[in-house]
């Protein structure tokens, strides 16, 4: 292989020009997976080329098979996964009846690997330094324990590690997310391989994370003219990073082309759907819509200041707010070893009204302290100082009964879809939970809310006797948005607080549309979530810098930054675009 | 190159994109114990294990019904005698009929077992969710009691009062002797596992409702825990009949009871000349504790929603 010039251009216009050969050609893979109700295939009839030097990303959801298509690439499949029909040619051989030796041999060597979740790559019991110098002894390309030593070094400088040989000892839980994320890419390129899978490198990393992580995967195989395979969600990102992208559904691939071309013109009513849905899309068009329509992404513009304008929420001015939060400071005890403990300031100091039937957005990266004022509002953490006045009731000193009669009002929409769901209690009674514990109705009242609830949130009735197992993320979310609801049948209990933090991140990417934004029709929301489009664009710090923890504002001080608006909800909608918002304080 | 730039769409008759996050359900009515049930009878493993706790079942409860002999009389002119009519697995040194005693031996044992696993039950699971779910103090005091008779072996106590009571040696004061010091191990395994669920977010969740703290132990942690503890509970279910056979072997159990222990030590002497004494009380031993075993582990596996979805 001749060096070739590698094509990152953002919009993917540029003629590609390289070798004719591809580095990887796949024709018509199958994988099958074997499970107790019979073979499943996960790959159905894929045809792909890889060329060197080319940046080449598969999008879809989850369950699309394109992790699944990667892994076969190295035949690293699950036990009970299998290569049942194709060709996989690397470098011109068919890899499909290559035995374990002759694989070794092509992973780390021919194609590495980027994982997705850094914080479970890395064997916690082991030296940073020994993991790296363990791959590069198992991929051969320095032999000697000096060489090995010296080209670990440089392994790790690449990845930007400022002071490798000190951190070479480090284990990895002295490492952020970031960095160890930037060690495992240095793992996956450390024997100079030709082509580098990335699956999802960037989404188990904090916002102000990822960007970095990405420009460093590209400057880095730019630099040694090696290609990429991009694993991901996000049609935004896939074509920013990548030249070519291959949208995949159901095991088959519905749409590829160049990444201008999918963008601008795609045909597939898959595709058009994962760009109305994309996260990172719908970002670039606010941040600016000129821009945009200078590229041609022409069907949605929106015009930002415009959209805070409409956001807006009528303010009784007059009337007191119906969450008021003064000074709240949080310190939590961390243990140092022995009696020893230290003092850890996790909210200090925040003060902000809510006034009703408005929506306020608290965001920041993990650790800013969001989720812990959050806790503290709902009466699930009790505050080291301030105070925090909810329906006229000052949270501090509450006695056991006014809390019991807030929380009628109050509740929250969880993070998680999957641990925010008993799985042992069926769907119906969590959703009928709150009215159960307040004693709301009789069972049949109770019963015919939940079904009401349902079908806000466009769920069949059926699932009220079926178990979270059986639904999706974004399935899980909906009911978990429905749970909250069920009070708010009770006329006193409408005019409450309803709180939905980081009501997205488990959702597939098409899921958030609709019912998100019905559940808040009826309610007021007040809305915490760390990630949103605009996460590329913004706040281009290092992975290290410090966390900001002073988020302190008043009511009139809130500027409006950015917004993000689900395209798909709002074109079918128009008057509901409004409804998810995102505010950064500043 | 033409094809390397070419902009490839499928068919779309062919690969429809569906509705966004569509339900796919089975139309099959469904529930935690439906689900368990349909899980289970697919399963000819849990079929053994139900004919055989079922049958030592039936056989504690009504004895009279599986042979005509009587368990207490020996006759010595047949001592170690080979199976003959109505005395199907023969006879013991003192010519007792092996079957008769195995089948009256039941009651004893089934009664043991269970009694230890109420007992463990009832101390253990109370003392692990509550050291478990509040914690701090509680948790200390809790958990150091629990300490203390860990660090003391069943066996050994049981053994100790045993040896004491040797006046009041019954199935009640037996199952109390081993119960009272196997809950230790029981509540740590209660213990984690509450620790496990407690921080997950359907608990925070059930607390934001306004359920109370205890309200939602009972209602969401301890069932989500109980899948470690069945299995525990079936363990030591069959480690009482064990520890009830051993002790009675040991000459502190049950005198004056028919216990398969009792039968196990007695035919130790003829192990040489008549195996068989041996042979069948240990082996009515063994299926009953593997029965309980396999049944517990079947159980558990078939209402963990997860652990369904695996197989």
């Amino acid at each position: 292989m001749t060096e070739t010039t590698p094509v990152t251009d953002t919009n993917g216009a540029a003629p590609v020009v390289g070798e004719d050969q591809p580095l990887i050609s796949v024709h018509d893979l199958e994988v099958g997976f074997q499970t107790q109700n019979g073979i499943v295939n996960a790959v159905r009839g894929v045809s792909f080329d890889i060329y060197p030097g080319e940046t080449v990303a598969i999008v879809g959801e989850s369950g699309s098979g394109k992790s699944t298509t990667a892994t076969a690439l190295m035949k690293l499949l699950p036990g009970n996964g299998d290569i049942t029909g194709g060709k996989v040619l690397v470098e011109g051989t068919d890899i499909v009846d290559h035995d374990e030796k002759q694989m070794a041999a092509i992973r780390g060597g021919v194609i590495g690997y980027v994982p997705q979740d850094p914080m479970s790559n890395l064997n916690p019991v082991w030296s940073v330094g020994f993991q790296v110098r363990e791959a590069i002894r198992a991929n051969g390309v320095a032999t000697g324990k000096k060489e090995i030593e010296a080209r670990a070094v440089e392994v790790l400088q690449q990845a930007g590690l400022a002071d490798a040989e000190r951190r070479m000892s480090q284990f990895p839980h002295q490492f952020s997310g970031g960095m160890r994320q930037r060690v495992l890419i240095g793992i996956g390129l450390g024997a100079d391989p030709k082509l580098l899978i990335a699956d999802e490198p960037t989404s188990a990393l904090d916002v102000t994370v990822q960007k970095v992580i990405l420009d460093h995967i590209e400057s880095l195989t730019h630099e040694k003219g090696t290609a990429v395979l991009l694993i991901t969600h996000d049609l935004g990102l896939a074509a920013e990073r990548a030249s070519k992208v291959i949208v995949m559904h159901q095991g088959r691939i519905v749409e590829s082309g160049p990444s201008r071309d999918l963008l601008t013109n795609p045909q597939h009513p898959y595709t058009q759907r994962l760009i109305a849905a994309a996260p990172s899309l719908a970002s670039r068009r606010i941040e600016s819509s000129s821009a945009v329509a200078e590229a041609g992404v022409g069907a949605d513009k929106f015009d930002v200041a415009q959209m805070a304008e409409q956001r807006a929420e009528k303010v009784d001015q007059d009337a007191a707010p119906i969450i008021s939060v003064k000074n709240l400071t949080k310190e939590f005890q961390i243990r140092k070893g022995g009696f020893k403990s230290e003092t850890f300031r996790a909210v200090d100091e925040i003060s902000f009204d809510i006034p009703k039937g408005t929506t306020l957005a608290l965001v920041g990266e993990s650790g800013s302290g969001k989720s812990t004022a959050a806790k503290m509002i709902l009466g699930l953490e009790v505050p080291t100082a301030g105070d925090i006045v909810v329906g006229g009731t000052n949270m501090t000193n509450v006695s056991r009964k006014d809390l019991f009669n807030l929380r009628a009002r109050m509740q929250p929409v969880f993070q998680d879809p999957y641990s925010s769901l008993d799985p042992q209690r069926s769907i119906g009674a969590t959703i009928a939970e709150p009215m159960k514990v307040h004693k709301v109705g009789d069972k049949a009242a109770r019963r015919a809310r939940v079904l009401e609830l349902l079908d806000q949130v466009s769920l069949p009735e059926e699932l009220a006797g079926r178990y979270p197992n059986e639904l999706s993320g974004g399935q899980r979310q909906r009911v978990a948005i429905a749970r909250p609801g069920a009070q708010a049948g009770r006329g006193r209990a409408r005019r409450g607080g309803l709180r939905a933090r980081r009501a997205r991140p488990g959702a597939d990417p098409p899921a958030p549309g609709g019912p998100a934004g019905r559940a808040r029709a009826e309610l007021p929301v007040h809305h915490a979530r760390p990630r949103g489009g605009a996460r590329h664009r913004r706040q281009r710090r290092g992975d290290g810098a410090g966390q900001d923890r002073r988020v302190r504002h008043h009511g009139r001080d809130l500027r409006v930054r950015e917004a993000a608006v689900h395209a798909a909800s709002a074109r079918r909608d128009p008057g509901r675009r409004d409804r998810v918002g995102r505010l950064t304080l500043s | 190159m033409s094809d390397r730039n070419a902009h490839y769409v499928a068919p779309v008759d062919e690969t429809q994109p569906g509705d966004v996050d569509q339900v796919k359900l089975a139309k099959r009515k469904s529930n935690m114990w439906i689900d368990a049930w349909r899980d289970l009878r697919k399963r000819p493993l849990f079929y053994v294990a139900l004919v055989l706790s079922f049958s030592v079942l039936i056989l504690a409860l009504f004895p009279e019904w599986f042979t005509n002999a009587d368990p207490s009389y020996g006759d010595l002119s047949r001592s170690n005698g080979a199976a003959t009519e109505g005395h199907p697995l023969g006879f013991t040194k003192l010519g007792y009929d092996v079957w008769a005693r195995i089948v009256y031996g039941a009651k004893t044992s089934l009664t043991v077992g269970l009694l230890v696993v109420a007992i463990t039950a009832a101390i253990g699971i109370p003392m692990g969710a509550i050291a478990g779910y509040y914690g701090g103090r509680v948790d200390s005091i809790l958990s150091r009691i629990g300490d203390v008779f860990f660090s003391i072996p069943y066996f050994l106590a049981a053994v100790v009062v045993m040896s004491v009571m040797s006046d009041w040696r019954n199935p009640l004061t037996i199952s109390f002797a081993i119960g009272g010091f196997a809950w230790a191990s029981l509540a740590r395994i209660v213990r984690a596992e509450v620790l496990r669920n407690k921080n997950l977010e359907y608990v925070m969740a059930s607390e934001a409702v306004g359920r109370s703290r205890g309200s939602t132990l009972l209602r969401h942690v301890l069932p989500n825990s109980m899948g470690p503890v069945i299995v525990a509970l079936t363990l030591s279910l069959g480690g009482a009949i064990t520890a009830e056979a051993t002790l009675s072997l040991l000459g502190i159990g049950l005198n004056g009871y028919f216990s398969w222990g009792n039968e196990i030590a007695q035919a130790q002497q003829t192990l040489r000349t008549n195996p068989s004494a041996l042979f069948w009380p240990s082996l009515a031993l063994t299926l009953t504790v593997l029965a309980f075993t396999f049944l517990g582990e079947l159980i558990r596996d078939a209402l963990d929603p997860k652990a369904r979805a695996r197989r």
